[in-house]
């Protein structure tokens, strides 16, 4: 990086980063020179860090006051609700923030995609979010199985046994997850454990997937490579993060009504009904951010095949900067591929609409026609488009107007001003 | 080109939604109370709440059980809030099993505030087998464990009519409009001035659904009222510091040529 060595200025300063240059790292993370047309899609990142904050403390203190054990965890969460002070708040903040937390991801998620963020140099950056969201997906679902309800057991239930579908050893994997011989006491207590234990990793992964950020620097809406520092930069403090405070402030308002006035909307009202292995809910859900993976495992009348396929929705992902094979990163200069990845946002939404509907009739015709295009569009559509795809001329920097045609204002700033 | 996109997201999603009446047509929808608790800043009515308590007391609670509620929340802040005198009647009205003494037996006193409320079965096994087989839910957070929270649980409770014809029904069996399934076990237990209340509230069935309703909707959020105080006062901070940090930004971003 082209940044200048630092240098503390006091001498008990200069004496300790020589040991341990965290004074180095803060004032690299101070001045690192960010595009200065990053829009808001960008200050989500931001955002996931104060989520994932905002689980692991609200987190900890609940579980100061649950109680994992199949006899006492529903009572355990009343408990919190009702005798803990502030009890109510912290898990409601818990709850929805799983709900936030996934919001963020899946528009972090979509803005690199519609910016080719995931491209080269920055496919390990990618990577490494993609691991993040498997773990987020993993934390989330055995969160989801801690209060005890009937959507938690059925839940777990309905997951657990996914794992039968692996021939030969299926079954014997899946006692081995439960620890017993059905979703029981063991199950919930080692969700419990997990559910602890995933969150620190995910901080590890942050550490490593903004670590690999700082390697290239930023992608930005203009998708190019841009000089660092330069004047198409802005050192980080104090523009990011003031901008990054401010939209984290409006998504905590967001947040906030979810919290205070409406604490139950995004969750199922069977889980306030205590476990019980006898009785199936009429509909097994799980939480709306999982709902697309849902719709893709029962589009498959065969088990197996909807739990390869339901992986292979998320594992495809990680391929994805080499299905790509347009030059052009950002979607603003790719008019065919920018249609194409409006047909697959819409087309992800409906998988998660039909996900919470029954398997039957138009909604499993809706389920199939949204997986096979969930598939065409990485696999063919991607490799087919960049292929052939004619890309709009592009800037040759953030300031400056485009390659050809310089009689045009600077496309750049056009382009800033539209996304 | 981006705007034109987004409208085609909107109106597929629209779309979408409009789709969902052909999967739930076979139930009815609930009759929607404006109750007040609902809003923004919708707090129980307190002498609904009084008189709710009177009625789980003489009518539900001979067979639900409301096992998370203690006799102390009864006068909490936000909920029917008696007095403490009358916390401590109420609570010693009812003979409560407590031990082991200092012999290794169990031995019954009069309730204090502290204890939960007194359930009517030992265990979901007795409660179920003295109910031809149907368990009578706990109560404590029924509201919230019911799709349509008050205003479903409020329908079901003046929902009951005779069965259409071609409509049998087993013995113990009642049929109910708004019940899901329309097949009920509990029987219609509330008929006009089945409960004298004590603030000489006519007791009618709407007006006995109404405050039973509102009873339990406290007794599965007994913070509603302070969850919407706080939230007004943390929504209105959070906009200022927004505005603020707004300013500041723009202020931050006007050395460089950048629009935020």
């Amino acid at each position: 990086m082209s940044e200048q060595e630092y240098v503390p200025k006091s001498k008990v300063g200069k004496w300790f980063n020589d040991r341990l240059p965290l004074l180095t790292l803060g004032a690299h993370l101070t001045d690192y020179p960010t595009p200065k047309n990053l829009n808001y899609w960008w200050t989500f990142g931001g955002i996931l860090t104060f989520c994932l904050i905002t689980q692991i403390v609200t987190g900890i203190v609940l579980a100061m006051h649950y109680v994992a054990h199949a006899d006492l965890a529903f009572a355990s969460v009343e408990h919190i609700m009702r005798d803990v002070n502030y009890g109510w708040l912290i898990r409601y903040i818990h709850s929805n923030g799983a709900s936030m937390f996934f919001l963020a991801v899946y528009i972090h998620i979509f803005r690199s995609l519609f910016y080719g963020s995931y491209k080269s140099p920055r496919e390990v950056i990618w990577i490494i979010g993609l691991m993040i969201y498997l773990l987020m997906m993993a934390a989330a679902f055995m969160g989801y199985v801690l209060p005890w309800g009937q959507m938690s057991f059925w839940g777990a239930t309905v997951i657990t046994n996914l794992f039968s579908a692996i021939p030969l050893v299926g079954d014997s994997i899946t006692t081995w997850l439960w620890g017993a011989y059905s979703v029981d006491n063991p199950t919930l207590n080692r969700f419990f454990s997990l559910h602890y234990l995933i969150p620190f990793l995910i901080l590890g992964l942050v550490v490593l997937h903004i670590w690999a950020l700082h390697v290239p620097g930023n992608n930005n809406p203009v998708g190019i490579d841009i000089k660092k520092p330069s004047k198409d930069t802005v050192p980080f403090h104090p523009y990011i993060t003031i901008k990054d405070a401010f939209a984290l402030l409006v998504f905590m308002i967001i947040f906030a009504g979810f919290v205070f006035f409406t604490p139950n909307v995004l969750g199922h009202s069977d889980n306030y009904i205590p476990a019980n292995p006898l009785v199936t809910p009429a509909h097994i859900v799980p939480e709306w951010y999982l709902l697309p993976f849902y719709a893709i495992l029962r589009s498959v009348p065969d088990k197996l095949g909807g739990v390869i396929l339901m992986f292979s929705a998320i594992f495809i992902l990680f391929v994805l900067p080499w299905l790509d094979t347009s030059k052009v990163r950002s979607a603003v200069f790719r008019p065919i591929y920018r249609q194409f990845f409006w047909i697959l946002v819409i087309d992800v939404l409906m998988l998660g609409y039909v996900g919470a509907m029954p398997a039957e009739g138009i909604y499993l015709v809706l389920a199939r026609v949204g997986t096979i295009y969930y598939f065409l569009h990485f696999i063919v559509v991607m490799p087919v488009v960049g292929y052939l795809e004619k890309t709009d001329p592009i800037p040759m920097s953030i300031s400056e107007p485009v390659l050809t045609g310089g009689a045009e204002p600077s496309l750049a700033r056009k382009v800033n001003d539209k996304v | 080109m981006i705007k034109s996109n987004i409208k085609l997201l909107v109106l597929s999603f629209l779309l979408l939604i409009s789709l969902r009446p052909l999967q739930s047509a076979e139930m009815v929808d609930p009759i929607k109370v404006d109750w007040s608790f609902k809003g923004l800043t919708g707090t129980f009515d307190r002498a609904s709440l009084q008189r709710g308590f009177q009625v789980y007391k003489e009518v539900c609670a001979s067979c639900h059980s409301m096992q998370y509620l203690s006799y102390r929340n009864l006068g909490e802040p936000g909920g029917p809030e008696f007095s403490e005198q009358e916390v401590k009647a109420i609570a010693a009205s009812f003979e409560i099993e407590d031990g082991p003494d200092s012999q290794g037996e169990m031995f019954t006193r009069p309730g204090k505030p502290s204890d939960k409320f007194k359930s009517p079965y030992p265990n979901v096994q007795a409660a179920t087998a003295a109910n031809g087989g149907a368990y009578p839910p706990d109560m404590s957070v029924l509201v919230k464990a019911r799709k349509g929270g008050a205003n479903y649980i409020y329908s079901v409770l003046v929902g009951y009519e005779d069965p259409p014809p071609g409509v049998t029904l087993d013995d113990g069996v009642y049929y109910n409009k708004y019940m899901v399934g329309n097949k009920i076990k509990m029987p219609n237990n509330l008929m006009d001035g089945l409960v004298e209340y004590a603030d000489g509230t006519e007791s009618t069935v709407d007006q006995m659904a109404k405050d039973v309703t509102t009873f339990l909707a406290w007794a599965a959020e007994p913070e509603l009222e302070e969850r919407h105080r706080t939230g007004v006062k943390v929504i209105i901070y959070l906009a200022l510091l927004t505005t603020l940090v707004y300013l500041s930004m723009k202020k931050i971003w006007s050395r460089v040529d950048t629009e935020v």
